[in-house]
Order: C-alpha cells, then structure tokens, then sequence
C-alpha cells in the first residue's frame, strides 16, 4: 500500500493530532486568553480534523483502495508486532467525516451554550477545561476509527471512555439543578464502570484474536477467518460474542445501557457529540469493521441483530414515559443504537453506518436544541429571579417538560429547527431519518421477520414519543412562569444548528433507493463507497410494503400523541394523560422498568457487601487484628521474649556464664582447702612430690 | 672394706628420718633440726661418692655445703626468734597466717 | 667380719639411733644433743672415708657451731615441751608412710646401682696425708668463685640475722 503522489494519504495523522494542539495550546495559554479564542481554537482544531478527512475522502474517490500510513512503533515482542499505524479505508473516513463534521458544529455551538452555562453554575475559570476534553475526545475518537489493529481501536475506545466520564463529571461537585451533590460524578463514575464492563469483554476478544489468529491487525485477521471457521468455528463464536459485550458497554444496549440516561448529567454538548452522535457510535463501528467475524457465524448475527431490536424497543417504551427532555432524548438514542445494531448483526452494513451518519445529524441538532431550551429556560429562570428579586434558593428544574409549553412563541427558532429534528427522527418521508430507517427495516423484512415487526413497533414508539414531546414543549399555554419569560439562543448557537437541520433534511441523498425501479444518478452512494472496503452489498430499492407501513405507523403515532397531548395541551401540574389508562404500564414506563434498582439489588449491594465483609472482616478483623496482632506480632514477641530472652539467653547462655563463675567459685573454695596455712601439710605436699617424681625416674 | 653402697644406704635412712621429722614435729626449732640432718645425710652421701670416683670435688662441695648450712642456721633461727617476739609460741600449727 | 664392717655396723646403728631420738624426743633439748651425737657419728664416717678435712670441718663447724646456736636459741625461747594437737590427725600417719615410700625408693636405686656397676667398689690406692694440700689447691683453682660467692652468703647471713633481730628504738640484742 503506497501512497500515490498527489493525494493527500500522509495527511492522515493531523487528524489526531491538529486536536491534540489544540488542547495543548488550550492547556497552556487558555489562561490568558479569553473565551473567544478559547473556543475559536478548540473549533478550529476540529475542523482542521475535518478538513483532512474531506481531503482524505477526495484521496479516496480517486484511489479507493486502502491505504495504510504508518506512524510509530509501539509494541514489539515475540511474535506480537504492533505498530500505530492510520487505515485510511472508506469506512474509516466515513467515521472521520462524521465525527469531525458533527463535531465541528458542536464546538461551535458550544462557545455560546459554555459561556451561559459556567455562569449559571457559577464557576467560570472551567470554560477552558471544557475544550480541551472536548479535544481530547476528538483525538481519541480519531485514534479509535482510523487504527489499523484491534489494539489501537481499543486504544481510542478507552480513551473516549475516559473522556466521557471526564465530561459527564464535568461539574462534579453539584447534580444537574447546580446543588452541591455527587449525582454528576456517580454519573460519571457509573459510565465508566459500566463500559469497563463491556471493555472487559472487548479485551478477552482482543486477546482470542492474538491467540488465534496471531496478530490483532485487522487484515491479517480478515485473511485467516476463512482457516480459522473452518478448523475452529467456536474461537470465531467467542470472539464475536465478546466482542458484542463490549459493543453492549460502548453502543449502550442491553443490558449494559444504564449508564447512558444518567450521562444526561453533563452539559448538553456533551451529550450531543458523545452520547449520541459519536463515542456511542464506536461499537456499531466495531461490527461493521468486524463483518467478515461475524458474516461467518448465522446464529451469532440472528442473536446480535435480536440484541439490537429488543433493546430499540425497551428504550423506546421507557422513553414515553419519561419526563426531562434529556432523558428522552437519551432513551431514543439507545433505542436507535438498538436500530443500528439489529442492522450490523443482519449483516445489513450499509444500512447500519447510513442509520449512524443520518442519526448523528439529527440527534445531535436534537440534543443541542434541547440545550436551546433548557438554557432558554435558566434565561427565563434569572430573568425572573432578578426581576423579583428573589434568591435562587428554590429548585427549578429547567429540563422538565412539565414546567414547559408554548415555548412556540418565545423560541421560535428553536421550535423550527426542533421539529425538523423530530421529523427524522420519526421517520417521516422525505427526511434523512425516513431512508436510513426503511433500508435498515428493508433488511430486516427480507431475512428476519421478528426483527422487523420488533423494529416496527419501536419506530412506531418514536414517533409518539417525539410527537409527545413537541406538544409538551412547544404547544399549548406555558405552564409556569419561567416558561413564560423563555429567551431565545444567541446566533452562535442557532446558526451549527441551522447546519445540522439542514443536513438532516438532505442526508438521505447519501444513500439514495432506487425508487419503483428508478435509479436516479447519485443514489447508492455510501453503497457503492463502502463497497470498497465491505465488499458487495445489496443494493436498497425501495419497497412500497415496507416504506408504506414505516410511513403509516408514524404518522398514525403522530396522530395519537396528539389525540392525547396536543388537543387538550397539559396544564399546569396536570399529571401525565396516559397515567390513569395504562396504569401500571405507565408506571414502568415512567421509571425506566425499574432496571437500575434491579441491578442495585443484584449487582451492587452484593459487591457492597462482600468488599464490606472483605474489609471489615477479613482485612480488620482477620488479617490486622488476628492475624498480625496475635500471630506474627504475638509470635515474634513470643519468639523474642520467652523463647530467646528466656531460655535460650537466660537459661542457656546467661546459665552456661554464671555457671562458669560459680563453678570457679566453687572450684577455688575446693581447693582453698589445701590453703591451710600449715607448714606442715606444704611439707607433705613437698615429699609426695618428691616421691613421685623420684618413682617416675625410678621406672623409667 | 666396707662397700660404698652401706655408707649410702645409711644416707638414705638419715633423709628420710630427717623428712619424717619435718612433717612430724611441730617445734619449728625441731623441724629445723630435721633439716639440718637431711642436709647431713646428704654431705655423707657425697663424700661416699667421692671416695668412689677417687676425686676430691665431692669433699669440696661438702665443704660449701656446709658453709650454706651455716648461714642458712643463722638466718633462720633469727626468723624465728623475731616470730617468737609476737607470736610467742614456736608451734608451727600457730603460725598459719597464710591460710587460704 | 672384717674391722671396718664391725665398726662400721656400730657407728651407723649409732646414727640411726640418734637420728630417730631426734625424731621422737619430746624436749627439745634432748632432740638437739641427739643431733650432735648424729653429727658426731657422721664425722667418723667421713674419717673412714678417708676425708680427715671434711670431718674436723663436720665436728668445728656443725657441732660446734650450728648445734650451739640451736641450744642457745631452744634456750632462749624455752621450747621444751609442747602438748600434742589433734590438727593435721592425718600428718603422722601419712609421714611415715611417705617416709618409708621415700626410703624404699632410694633403697631400690641404690640396690640397682650396686648391681647394674654403677657404684664401684673404691681403688685401694689413695693418699691420705696429701688431703688438705689436694683440697686447697681444687679450692683456690678451680673453685675459686664458689669461695668467694661463699663468703659473700656469709656476709649476707650474717647481716641478715643482725637486721632481722635488731629492736628498733636503739635496742640490742
């Protein structure tokens, strides 16, 4: 794989690193500079980032095969060679120009939207940190789409892990309405651990790679699968099962999606480019990347596709019944990550990444608009507070559609840009979401009936809980005071929102369908571009049955919200229509099917107990008190007390001392008694001597 | 004549009576007297031997022998005649100062 | 018998004799004339073996001498009697015992001189007469230091005696 002269392949690490400057840049002199060029930095590292990548795409058109550029040597022994190098392939760049694009945007919005907010929350010094995780986050999300192994995916996949815990907490020491909690950073630290989780399956499938296959870069694996599903089928099962753990942890599916509706606590930023446009987009990428694992194995693609439409459905019956504007928004994007994962697990890949660009353009106008509001509601909120002059004591929650309605007149912008956001979403021709929706429904009716009637259902569930929510909002009489004195957004922020609308009227020309047998030039585009690197796909025609049905569903749901909430709009403190007719149904709805008081039950008291217990008593107890105090402290004081001290110093050595003294003693008082004083007796002694030495001569 | 043997075999029987007498006798003029016939039978033996040999250094070492005795008599009687100043007694069992 | 053995066998009886009454005399002063007869014996042993010198010397300087500065002192001390003790119960017996070990000891050595040649029965030839000149020419040649080492002893003894008796504030003695 050369690099052909006049292309723009080597470009390729800028993608990484224009980021990585900028955050350094940030990091370094954010202190002196002021917000603007704080912002203008951050936005135009990302879209330098972006602008590569369109450089790397026009490289593409031109020489569509992949191209490997690479970088630096990392981890060199044994038999395992892994090196950093960037994949510039169809699929990559397609991840490239949708994380960069989108992210572009959202920089730029977030100038304005950071600015009201540091204010609100009182702390403005933490503007700066703001970008520089926000660039840190691009970074890592460039490593993750543009690695050539499994290992640098994993690379970037942790690091987008640790930036969104970074950003979730981002206000850590308060929860979402700014009182000093630790709801914001027990949001973040259930994020991460939840995706340490889902990392832990990615890993044991990284590591059966290596095993297996002998290398975790991705051609090198592609081009033994073959070998391999012959003589070990079960290696390609494991892998493509763990693999979907970790997609379950990243993409939020079940049951690993809890933590995605508590990452509501970050900033809407945050949770526009994280959680719904990119970072959550990684494990669908993951698949996709994955094809030619999982294209062996049919019973892991029926179970990974039913993985994907049962958790669209349960997220989007959670999301009817939820009240903050946020929290819907987050169970509708798990429930479209279950869309997008159903279709990689068909082996629909196409549809798949169509569904995730379409998703990312609207979603995030979806959740940046939601800021609009919710800002345009503190706006009220202060505007009132300052007006009667009283103190911000009391606790407003300025993202509960309840205390909102009619904001039609007061934002208009915002509403416009809103509706169109909701229409793609539902689903509702000729938007961006209606053609990504229907191809991925296409497959599903094809191959895997019980997906498609799944799915229908939830898209079914879509349009009512959007058409729901615009009432809320938009229609009606406000309900409180606040609602009443809502602002509209600044330019900044309306206008990478105006982009974004704009992007998901037109994105269905991406991948347009051959309509009743005609096929209008430009269509199957993103087919015939990641044909590429995917191999043939099938071609998407538009099939009326499905296409038709998709379109009745939705707009029969749009009808019914607004039978309920439309026609006769809520009123101020009017509990939710749908609470006395399905009952007990609403009441799960409303709090989220009781999943994470499950696994509070299952889960963590569990764990809380046992490293209780292992603390308390083995640790404590146990080892500190037992254990050191009584035998090794014991011990060795016995050791050096009775045992050294006594008997082997006193008793023996001491003993064996005075002894010799006394013995003395008692020797020389023996034989003092030859000391007599006599003459006489020295006599005797003399002669004895005498005749003893006399006798000895004698016998010799 | 009378062999020279006899003349030593009276030597002998002299010293040992002389020893006798010093671990015996416990008048410390007595024991000296003792000593002075075991130096006796001594000078008797040498003689005999003199005669053996047919020379006259053993008669001449009899002499110096006897010149000895003489000033060891001297000192020693004065030793005790200043023992006899404060002890006041020759008992030689008194005179057990040395006693370990 | 010949002469010499008779008179022989008399004079040692003799100086057995008197040795033993030293040995057992309870009064000093007969335990000192039980000496002088000893040394007197011993004298004529020395005449019979032909060392006339040696003999007068014996009888001039032990007897007369030595013997009299022993009454003088047994005099003036009055050591005449002494009561028997029963310290040192063992002395006696142990005394004689070793005594009689010591005996037979020399007893054994001269026997085996006598037999192994040792001890050689005297020439016949020697001249009597020429005793002292023999004597005093071995003295003042080749014994000459001895003699004069000798008379230093004296000197030393002599002094000795006088220091040791000698009472301090201007007594004599």
């Amino acid at each position: 794989m050369e690099t052909a002269s006049g292309l723009f392949f080597s470009l390729v690490p800028l993608i990484v690193f224009l980021p990585v400057l900028g955050l350094l840049i940030n990091m370094a002199f954010g202190g002196r500079m002021g917000e603007k060029a704080i912002g203008a930095v951050a936005s135009l590292a990302a879209g330098g980032a972006f602008v590569v990548s369109l450089l790397l795409a026009y490289s593409l058109s031109v020489h569509p095969e992949t191209v490997i550029v690479p970088f630096a040597e990392w981890i060199h022994i044994g038999t395992l060679q892994l090196d950093w190098a960037f994949r510039v392939d169809t699929l990559s760049v397609v991840m490239m120009l949708v994380v960069s694009g989108v992210g572009t945007l959202i920089h730029i919005y977030a100038v304005g939207y950071m600015h009201e907010d540091v204010r609100f929350k009182g702390d403005e010094k933490r503007f700066r940190r703001f970008f520089v995780f926000l660039n840190l986050f691009i970074a890592m999300m460039m490593i993750l789409v543009s690695g050539d192994s499994y290992m640098m995916l994993f690379v970037g996949w942790e690091g987008v892990g640790l930036c969104s815990f970074l950003l979730i907490g981002f206000w850590y020491e308060m929860d979402t309405l700014g009182r000093p909690s630790f709801a914001n950073s027990n949001a973040a630290k259930k994020a991460f651990i939840t995706n340490r989780v889902g990392d832990f399956g990615f890993i044991l499938a990284a590591f059966i790679i290596f095993w297996a296959f002998g290398s975790f870069q991705f051609d090198e694996v592609f081009a033994k699968v073959p070998e391999i599903a012959h003589a070990a089928p079960w290696v390609i099962v494991a892998v493509t099962l763990l693999m979907v753990v970790g997609v379950a942890g990243k993409s939020a599916q079940i049951p690993l999606f809890v933590w995605l509706p508590d990452a509501m606590a970050g900033p809407t930023p945050v949770s526009a480019l994280i959680h719904a446009a990119t970072m959550v987009t990684a494990g669908v990428y993951l698949i996709v990347r994955s094809a030619p694992l999982f294209s062996v194995n049919h019973s892991v693609q029926f179970f990974v596709s039913m993985l994907g439409a049962a958790t669209a459905l349960f997220a989007a019956t959670i999301a009817a019944g939820q009240y903050d504007i946020k929290k819907v928004l987050a169970y509708s994007t798990i429930s479209q990550l279950g869309f997008m994962v159903a279709a990689a697990g068909m082996g629909a890949y196409v549809a798949a990444i169509f569904h995730l660009a379409t998703h990312a353009f609207f979603k995030a106008l979806l959740f940046l608009d939601a800021g609009s509001i919710i800002l345009g509601m503190e706006r009220g909120h202060h505007h009132l507070a300052h007006g009667h002059g009283d103190s911000h004591g009391e606790v407003f929650d300025p993202g509960d559609m309840r205390n909102m309605g009619g904001l039609r007149e007061k934002m208009k912008v915002s509403y416009w840009l809103y509706l169109i956001g909701a229409l793609a979403l539902a689903g509702i021709f000729p938007l961006a979401g209606f053609w990504s929706k229907d191809e991925i429904l296409l497959d599903a009716y094809k191959h895997y009936p019980t997906v498609y009637w799944m799915l229908t259902v939830a898209a079914f569930l879509t349009a009512f809980y959007m058409g729901r929510q615009i009432w809320m909002v938009f229609f009606g009489k406000p309900r409180t005071e606040v609602a009443a004195h809502a602002e509209e957004s600044p330019r900044i922020m309306t206008v990478p929102l105006m982009v974004l609308a704009t992007l998901s009227v037109l994105g269905g020309l991406l991948n347009m369908a051959t309509i009743l047998g005609f096929t209008l030039p430009g269509s199957h585009l993103l087919t015939e571009w990641l044909g590429h690197t995917l191999g043939e796909a099938e071609a998407g025609e538009l099939n009326l049955i499905v296409a038709g049905l998709s379109t009745l569903f939705a707009l029969l749901a749009i009808y019914f919200s607004w039978l309920i909430y439309g026609k006769k709009p809520l009123a101020t403190g009017q509990l939710d229509p749908l609470k006395k007719p399905l009952g007990p149904v609403f009441f799960g709805m409303e709090h989220k099917w009781f999943i994470d008081e499950a696994y509070q039950f299952l889960f963590i008291n569990p764990y809380r107990a046992i490293s209780r217990f292992l603390a308390d008593k083995v640790d404590w107890a146990f080892w500190h008190d037992w254990f050191h105090d009584t035998v090794i402290a014991g011990g060795y004081n016995w050791i050096s007390q009775v045992l050294l001290n006594e008997y082997a110093d006193q008793r023996g050595i001491d003993a064996f001392a005075n002894a010799l003294g006394s013995g003395t003693k008692r020797l020389s008082a023996m034989m003092r008694v030859w000391q007599n004083g006599f003459v006489r007796t020295y006599a005797l002694t003399l002669l004895v001597g005498v005749i003893a030495i006399l006798g000895y001569l004698l016998l010799k | 004549m009378v062999p020279v043997s006899y003349y030593l075999v009276v030597s002998a029987i002299m010293f040992s009576i002389g020893a006798m007498g010093v671990l015996i006798r416990r008048n410390a003029l007595v024991v000296f007297m003792s000593v002075e016939l075991m130096l006796n039978a001594g000078n008797l033996a040498f003689v005999a031997f003199a005669r053996m040999h047919n020379t006259f250094s053993g008669q001449l070492f009899v002499f110096f022998v006897m010149t000895v005795a003489a000033a060891e008599v001297a000192v020693g009687l004065a030793l005790i005649v200043t023992i006899f100043r404060t002890k006041n007694s020759i008992n030689l069992d008194q005179m057990n100062s040395l006693k370990g | 018998m010949t002469m010499d053995m008779f008179v022989f066998l008399i004079l040692a009886l003799v100086a057995v004799g008197s040795a033993v009454g030293l040995l057992i005399s309870r009064n000093g002063i007969y335990a000192a004339l039980n000496l002088v007869l000893n040394f007197m014996t011993v004298a004529i042993f020395y005449l019979l073996l032909g060392a006339p010198f040696i003999a007068l010397s014996q009888v001039t300087v032990y007897a007369g001498a030595i013997m009299v500065l022993f009454l003088f002192v047994i005099m003036l001390l009055g050591a005449d009697k002494l009561a028997p003790t029963s310290v040192l119960s063992y002395q006696r017996v142990s005394a004689y015992v070793l005594g009689g070990l010591l005996l037979a000891e020399i007893g054994y050595w001269i026997w085996r001189g006598a037999l192994t040649g040792v001890i050689t029965p005297p020439p016949a030839d020697f001249n009597l007469m020429s005793n002292i000149q023999e004597m005093s020419m071995l003295l003042f040649s080749q014994y000459l230091l001895p003699f004069e080492v000798t008379s230093i002893l004296l000197l030393a003894a002599m002094i000795g005696a006088i220091v040791l008796t000698i009472k301090q504030k201007g007594g004599r003695d």
